[in-house]
């Protein structure tokens, strides 16, 4: 087992204003897997998505991770986990677009600590993974969509995290770009120590899952199976 | 934190109509508050011209002197009382007064006129041509070739004039360590010769000059002259009461203060609006830095690192551009005053760090507040 989710219950505002987001959500991520997390707008997938990442902190349960309960560490130990563990692919990307794509590539090394020869070496190789050693001194405006989406592949991956986090990947993509893209994550970034959640409603994209959450009016609807062996 | 620091620079100076804005922005207000500064620091050094012209460690005065251009005749008995205090190495008197000088054109001309002990000359001027000696001689003048010579018609040696129905001969030209700043030439002769050809009050002595026997008498001094009913200043202090009357009295303190504190808006406003406007733009980015894992402190290192950067830029630039024009204005205007010093420079840096901090702290608290779960959300 990877990550595991317990009872993970969340509301914003309180007495009469009170809104459930999540109640009661139980699942888990294992290594090596592809998990998509799917279900309707407004449906709880980014607020879970956000506190399996341990930047929402929930109201209920816990999430434990390698033995330990996430939201039991320090900030400043959050901020670890998430650096030195997680990997995050945003759906708008979020790449400074005053930055080279190597650059960009190269910061969550730099937040490590990491040399700048050491992160901008290591950002290079790992532009040449996801095919853009052409265009690593490129501003991310000067790029497609489709190559800002691998830069973003390029920075959540440098790290080399344990898990995955992409939210809506395909979102600003056509449904061709968007396919070669996961096809490319299931291919190239997926391993067996490493696991990928993807937060999406693209089901073009459903049948490169291992496994699938529904999500409806924050709980879990209902788990499909692996499905490369349905 | 070093490559940190890097790509924080980095962010800055490749969006590069801001970064340029903002230093241009910090420079020119700097440039703008240094001549303010200046110009006052100017005018207050040559408001003080005779003080530092003569040159004595101690004056003593009226209390109610304010400025070196104030004339308050101290009794002649006041020398013998200030020459008998221990610690006092030599006391002289010093006549310092204005006088109507009538050119051989016709034209009459003021002139500020020091008559200097004739035993000692204390106070002397360095001669540029002439002997200081033949000040002794008959109705004896030295001009000082300061910026308001020509308004005496450039006088040569032996040239002749009239001061007072008296006639006068300059005999040589003194060196004027700072110009003066009421627009008026000096005149030195000896003080024997000035109360005989000005007129007089009952009391002839401006000031009273004195040499202390060692820089531990002065206290000492100025506690005994303050039991005679006056007060002793040293050349510093003198300087300061003179700048104090200016900056405090008068109008003048509060213009400067003002045209400083706008210098200083114009600053804050451009640089802390483009600053606002960089950080607003890559606001979604530093979100996005926290959700990966970057740390508060690490993000506000980045954002006063980008300030302190562009405020030392401009400061720099904006001293360098002051200096350059305030030098070139010097050479085509013999008049202009303005004086670079230490504590502008200061002032200057103080308030460049007040922009700046002001600056980032608006940047910082964007991005601090901003939640990395509204990244998610978009």
């Amino acid at each position: 087992m990877h990550l595991q989710a317990n009872g993970i219950t969340k509301w914003f505002g309180e007495k009469d204003n009170k809104t459930y987001a999540l109640k009661n959500v139980t699942f888990e991520i294992n290594r090596g897997e592809m998990l998509y997390i799917i279900g309707p707008s407004g449906s709880g997938k980014t607020t879970l998505l956000s506190i399996i990442s341990g930047i929402l902190k929930p109201n209920e349960g816990t999430i434990i991770f390698n033995n330990k309960d996430i939201w039991k560490l320090s900030d400043d130990e959050l901020c670890d986990f998430r650096l030195y563990t997680l990997g995050f692919v945003f759906q708008d990307f979020h790449l400074f677009p005053k930055l080279t794509s190597k650059e960009n590539v190269a910061i969550p090394l730099i937040l490590q600590k990491k040399s700048m020869d050491e992160a901008l070496t290591k950002a290079s190789k790992i532009l040449g993974i996801v095919g853009l050693k052409h265009r690593e001194n490129f501003p991310p405006y000067k790029l497609s969509i489709g190559e800002q989406q691998r830069v973003a592949i390029a920075r959540a991956i440098v790290t080399e995290p344990e898990l995955l986090i992409l939210d809506e990947p395909t979102a600003s993509l056509d449904g061709e770009t968007g396919k070669k893209i996961i096809s490319f994550i299931r291919d190239n970034i997926l391993t067996k120590d490493r696991a990928i959640v993807i937060v999406t409603h693209d089901n073009r994209i459903y049948n490169f899952a291992t496994r699938i959450i529904k999500m409806e009016d924050g709980e879990l609807n209902s788990e499909t199976g692996n499905l490369d062996e349905s | 934190m070093q490559s940190l620091l890097i790509i924080s620079l980095k962010l800055l100076a490749n969006d590069r109509g801001k970064f340029f804005l903002l230093i241009i922005g910090i420079t020119f207000a700097v440039f703008l508050m240094m001549q303010m500064l200046s110009i006052f620091a100017g005018i207050m050094h040559r408001a003080a011209a005779t003080i530092y012209n003569v040159g004595a460690k101690i004056w003593v005065m009226d209390p109610s002197i304010n400025t070196q251009t104030d004339n308050i005749p101290l009794p002649s008995y006041i020398l013998d009382a200030v020459r008998s205090i221990n610690g006092v190495k030599y006391a002289v008197p010093l006549y310092s007064g204005t006088g109507l000088v009538k050119l051989n054109n016709g034209n009459y001309q003021s002139a500020t006129i020091l008559g200097l002990d004739d035993a000692t000359l204390f106070g002397r001027p360095n001669m540029l041509s002439g002997d200081i000696v033949d000040i002794y001689d008959d109705d004896a003048y030295i001009v000082s070739k300061d910026t308001e010579f020509v308004k005496l018609g450039s006088p040569k040696l032996g040239t002749t004039f009239e001061v007072n129905d008296h006639r006068g001969v300059i005999i040589g030209h003194a060196e004027a360590l700072v110009n003066g700043l009421f627009g008026s030439p000096t005149l030195y002769t000896t003080y024997n010769r000035a109360i005989t050809d000005l007129p007089q009050t009952r009391f002839t002595m401006s000031y009273i000059l004195v040499e202390p026997k060692s820089e531990q008498d002065i206290i000492y001094i100025q506690n005994e002259v303050k039991q005679l009913g006056y007060i002793a200043l040293t050349k510093d202090g003198f300087v300061e009461k003179n700048t104090n009357y200016y900056l405090y009295k008068t109008g003048l303190g509060t213009n400067v203060l003002v045209m400083t504190i706008v210098s200083f808006i114009v600053g804050l406003s451009i640089a802390g609006q483009t600053f606002y406007t960089f950080v607003l733009e890559n606001l979604h980015q530093f979100g996005a830095l926290k959700a990966i894992g970057a740390k508060k402190n690490e993000l506000i290192t980045m954002i006063l690192f980008q300030a302190a950067i562009v405020g030392f830029l401009g400061y720099g630039f904006g001293i360098l551009i002051a200096s350059i024009v305030i030098a070139l204005a010097k050479l085509r205007l013999s008049n202009y005053a303005s004086l670079v010093t230490i504590d502008n420079l200061i002032l200057s840096f103080i308030m460049v760090l007040i922009i700046i901090l002001i600056s980032s702290y608006i940047g910082v608290r964007k991005v601090i507040k901003i939640d990395p779960f509204d990244i998610f959300r978009g």
